[in-house]
C-alpha cells in the first residue's frame, strides 16, 4: 500500500482533476509533461541551484534544547522559516517558475491569502523576468499591507478579488477564472497542494526537498535517518506535504497534522476542515471540504490567514481517512500562547500557522527518547501586529 | 425520444436562455420559465446556483450569490418545479456546478429530474471520463442528456470523443473567456464556428458566452444550430427596466 498519488492522479478516493474544459488544455499539458521535465538533468541542476545559493538551503534542523527539556522529549525545529522571503512556499514557486519557462509561458498568476505565497511568486517572478499577477482577497489586502507593498517592490500586480467573501477562496477563484481567460500564454502557480491533478502532486515533489533534507540531516545528528513523529500545521497542506513526503510509507514514522480550530471546532468560527469537512469538490480536486448541507462552500476562519482554507491537500484527506496522520486542532489563543513560548525558549518568533504546530506539546505527551520534528514552516514577522494586539504588547 | 432531441430536429436557428434560479427573487423560477416559454425560446437552462461558480464571469455569479442569499437550495428547485411539465413544454435543462449535485447523491438527483421531466444536464466540472466510469449509466436511466462544452482550445481528437459521448448537443463556447466577458465576434470566432462545422459532428453544436443581442445571435448561429443567452439576460433581470421578457426575446429574434 502506497500513501503516495496513484497513477490516475488520486491518493486513495481523492485528487483527480474535476475542471471545467476551458481548462483542460493547460491542465493536461501539465499532466503529460510535469514529470518529464522534473526529471531532466539540467532542471534538476537549476533548481537544486538556485535552492541552495538564492533560498538558501538546506534550512537548518535545529534540535531546541531548551524546549526539549521543558516536554522531557527531543525536539527539532526544521527551519523553513529561515528560507529567502521567510517561509516554505518558495520551494515550490522556485519550481514551478522553472517549469513554466519549459513549458513556454510568459504570463505568471497566482492566488494569495496572508500574501506568502504572493511575495514567493513575486519574487521568483522578479528572477526569471516574467509578468505577475496575484489574485488576492479585498478583505486580506487591507489587512496585509506589508506584503501587498512587497509584492509591488517585486514588480508584481496586485488584483483585489471582490466576490464571494473577498478572501483566499475567492483569490482562487479569480486566479482560474483568468487562467480560463488567458489560456495559451499562462501559468498559474497554485500556492499549495491543492488544485487539480497534477498540482497536488508537482506542489508536494517541489516541497519534498524538506523531508530529503530531514532525512540526511537526522542521520548525521542521531545516527539514524527517521524522527519517531512528523509534526506541521495544515491549510492547505504544502509543508505538511514536504514535511512528510520521504516518510509517507514508512509507517514507523507517525505523522501528525496541526489544523485551526480558531475560536474552537465546536464555535462556528474554525477551519478544522478534517473535524468539519465532508467529501466533494473544491478548486478542481475530490477532497474534503467545509461545506453547508447543499454543497456550498462555507467560509473558514483562523487568527492565521495561511490556515483560512475551507479544504485540505487531497494528500491530508487521504492521510485523515486511513488514519496515517493523526490530525489535531489547535485554538488561536494555544497558538498565539505557543507561539510566544518558543520566543521566550528559542529565540525564534514563528509565524501563527507554526505556533500551531508547536501547541501541541501541550496536548499530547511524547516519550522523553522519542525524536519529534516540528515543520517550523514560517517566520513571523508578517504576524508582529497579530502579536501586538493579542498580547497587549 | 427526449425534449432536446426532438427541438435539435426542428429546422431552425434555436435561441436557448440562462437563468440563475433564485434570482432576482426566490419565487421568480417558474414565472420566468413560463414567460420565456410564451415569448419564443427553445431551450431553458435554469441555473442551480453555487458558491464558487469557476467558470462565470461578475454577472452570473453576483445573481448566484443573490440566489443563494434569497434561500435557494436544490430541495427548493425541485420543489419550485415540480409542477413545471403542466404548464411548459419545451426542454429545460439544470446547469450547475458538480458539488451540489455530489452532496445531493448523483443518482437522487438524476432521479428527481427525470421526475419532474428536466431533459438534460450541463455540470461543467464533471469531466467527461468521471461521468462515463462512474455516471453515465444513471443519466441514462433517468432519460437525461448530458451536455458537454468545448473551446477554441480543444484539439480535435478530443472533440471528436467529446461527439462520441454526447447524445444531445455540444456546448461551444465561443472563446476563451468566463461567461459575459466579450462583446462581438471577430474573425478568429467565426473561423472557429466554420472549422467546427465542418467537422460534420454526429451532434449539433450550440454556441454559448459573448452572445447578447441580435447580431451576436446572428453571427454565432451561421454555422451552428443555435445559441445561448445568459450573463445579458441576467443583466436584464436586474435592470430596473418595466420592459417584458417578451421584449428581450423578440429584440434578439425578430
Amino acid at each position: 500500500m502506497t500513501y503516495n498519488i496513484n497513477n490516475k492522479g488520486y491518493y486513495g478516493d481523492f485528487g483527480g482533476a474535476f475542471i471545467p474544459e476551458m481548462l483542460y488544455p493547460n491542465v493536461e499539458e501539465l499532466r503529460q509533461k510535469y514529470l518529464n521535465v522534473m526529471s531532466e538533468p539540467s532542471f534538476e541542476k537549476e533548481f537544486n541551484q538556485l535552492l541552495k545559493d538564492y533560498v538558501g538551503r538546506p534550512s537548518p534542523l535545529y534540535f531546541a534544547k531548551r524546549l526539549s527539556e521543558k516536554y522531557n522529549t527531543k525536539i527539532y525545529l526544521k527551519r523553513e522559516d529561515l528560507n529567502h522571503t521567510g517561509a516554505h512556499k518558495i520551494n515550490n514557486t522556485i519550481g514551478q517558475i522553472l517549469m513554466a519557462k519549459r513549458l513556454g509561458k510568459t504570463r505568471i498568476i497566482a492566488e494569495t491569502g496572508a500574501g506568502q505565497h504572493g511575495v514567493a511568486t513575486a519574487t521568483v517572478c522578479a528572477l526569471i523576468g516574467l509578468e505577475c499577477i496575484v489574485y488576492m482577497g479585498e478583505i486580506d489586502i487591507a489587512r496585509q499591507a506589508p506584503n501587498v507593498a512587497r509584492m509591488k517592490m517585486l514588480g508584481a500586480t496586485v488584483v483585489p478579488a471582490t466576490s464571494g467573501s473577498k478572501t483566499l477562496k475567492d483569490a482562487t477563484n479569480e486566479a482560474i477564472r483568468d487562467w480560463i481567460n488567458n489560456p495559451v500564454d499562462t501559468h498559474y502557480i497554485i500556492g499549495s497542494v491543492v488544485g487539480p491533478h497534477p498540482y497536488p502532486d508537482m506542489v508536494a515533489r517541489f516541497q519534498s526537498v524538506v523531508s530529503k533534507e530531514i532525512q540526511e540531516q537526522l542521520q548525521a545528528r542521531e545516527g539514524i535517518a527517521k524522527p519517531d513523529y512528523i509534526v506541521a500545521c495544515v491549510g492547505g497542506g504544502s509543508n505538511a506535504a514536504g514535511a512528510y513526503y520521504h516518510f509517507l510509507d514508512d509507517t514507523e514514522v507517525k505523522l501528525i497534522a496541526v489544523e485551526a480550530a480558531g475560536h474552537g471546532v465546536d464555535s462556528g468560527e474554525s477551519a478544522a476542515t478534517s473535524v468539519l469537512g465532508k467529501e466533494g469538490i473544491i478548486h478542481g480536486s475530490k477532497t474534503l471540504l467545509m461545506q453547508t448541507k447543499d454543497g456550498q462552500i462555507t467560509e473558514p476562519y483562523s487568527i492565521s490567514a495561511g490556515l483560512d482554507y475551507p479544504g485540505v491537500g487531497p494528500m491530508h484527506a487521504h492521510l485523515y481517512k486511513t488514519g496515517r496522520a493523526e490530525f489535531i486542532a489547535i485554538t488561536d489563543d494555544q497558538a498565539m500562547t505557543a507561539g510566544l513560548e518558543l520566543c521566550k525558549l528559542e529565540g525564534i518568533i514563528p509565524a501563527i500557522e507554526s505556533a500551531h504546530a508547536l501547541a501541541i506539546f501541550e496536548q499530547k505527551e511524547f516519550k522523553p527518547n522519542d525524536i519529534v520534528v516540528v515543520s517550523l514552516s514560517g517566520r513571523g514577522d508578517k504576524d508582529l501586529d497579530t502579536y501586538i494586539k493579542h498580547f497587549g504588547l | 425520444m427526449n425534449r432536446i432531441q426532438t427541438k435539435l430536429k426542428e429546422n431552425k436557428k434555436l435561441l436557448s436562455i440562462y437563468f440563475t434560479a433564485g434570482y432576482p427573487k426566490l419565487e421568480d423560477t417558474v414565472s420566468i420559465i413560463q414567460q420565456l416559454e410564451k415569448s419564443g425560446v427553445d431551450i431553458i437552462e435554469i441555473g442551480l446556483p453555487f458558491s464558487d461558480p469557476l467558470a462565470d464571469g461578475p454577472t452570473i455569479q453576483a445573481s448566484s450569490t443573490q440566489a443563494l442569499k434569497n434561500g435557494m437550495t436544490t430541495n427548493v428547485l425541485f420543489n419550485q418545479l415540480k409542477d413545471i411539465r403542466q404548464s411548459v413544454s419545451i426542454p429545460l435543462i439544470i446547469m450547475g456546478y458538480f458539488n451540489p449535485i455530489l452532496q445531493y447523491g448523483v443518482e437522487a438527483f438524476c432521479k428527481q429530474c427525470a421526475a419532474i421531466g428536466i431533459d438534460g444536464l450541463i455540470i461543467p466540472d464533471l469531466p467527461i471520463d468521471v461521468y462515463r466510469e462512474e455516471y453515465q449509466s444513471i443519466f441514462e436511466a433517468n432519460g437525461l442528456i448530458n451536455v458537454f462544452l468545448i473551446t477554441p482550445q480543444t484539439s480535435d481528437e478530443r472533440i471528436r470523443y467529446i461527439d462520441s459521448v454526447s447524445n444531445g448537443f455540444i456546448y461551444m463556447v465561443s472563446s476563451a473567456s468566463v461567461t459575459g466577458a466579450s462583446s462581438g465576434f471577430g474573425r478568429e470566432q467565426t473561423d472557429y464556428f466554420k472549422r467546427i462545422s465542418e467537422m460534420n459532428l454526429k451532434n449539433p453544436t450550440i454556441v454559448g458566452f459573448g452572445i447578447s443581442n441580435q447580431e451576436t445571435f446572428r453571427q454565432a448561429t451561421e454555422f451552428s444550430s443555435g445559441a445561448i443567452i445568459g450573463s445579458a439576460f441576467i443583466k436584464f433581470l436586474s435592470s430596473k427596466t418595466d420592459d417584458e421578457i417578451s421584449q428581450f426575446v423578440d429584440a434578439i429574434l425578430n
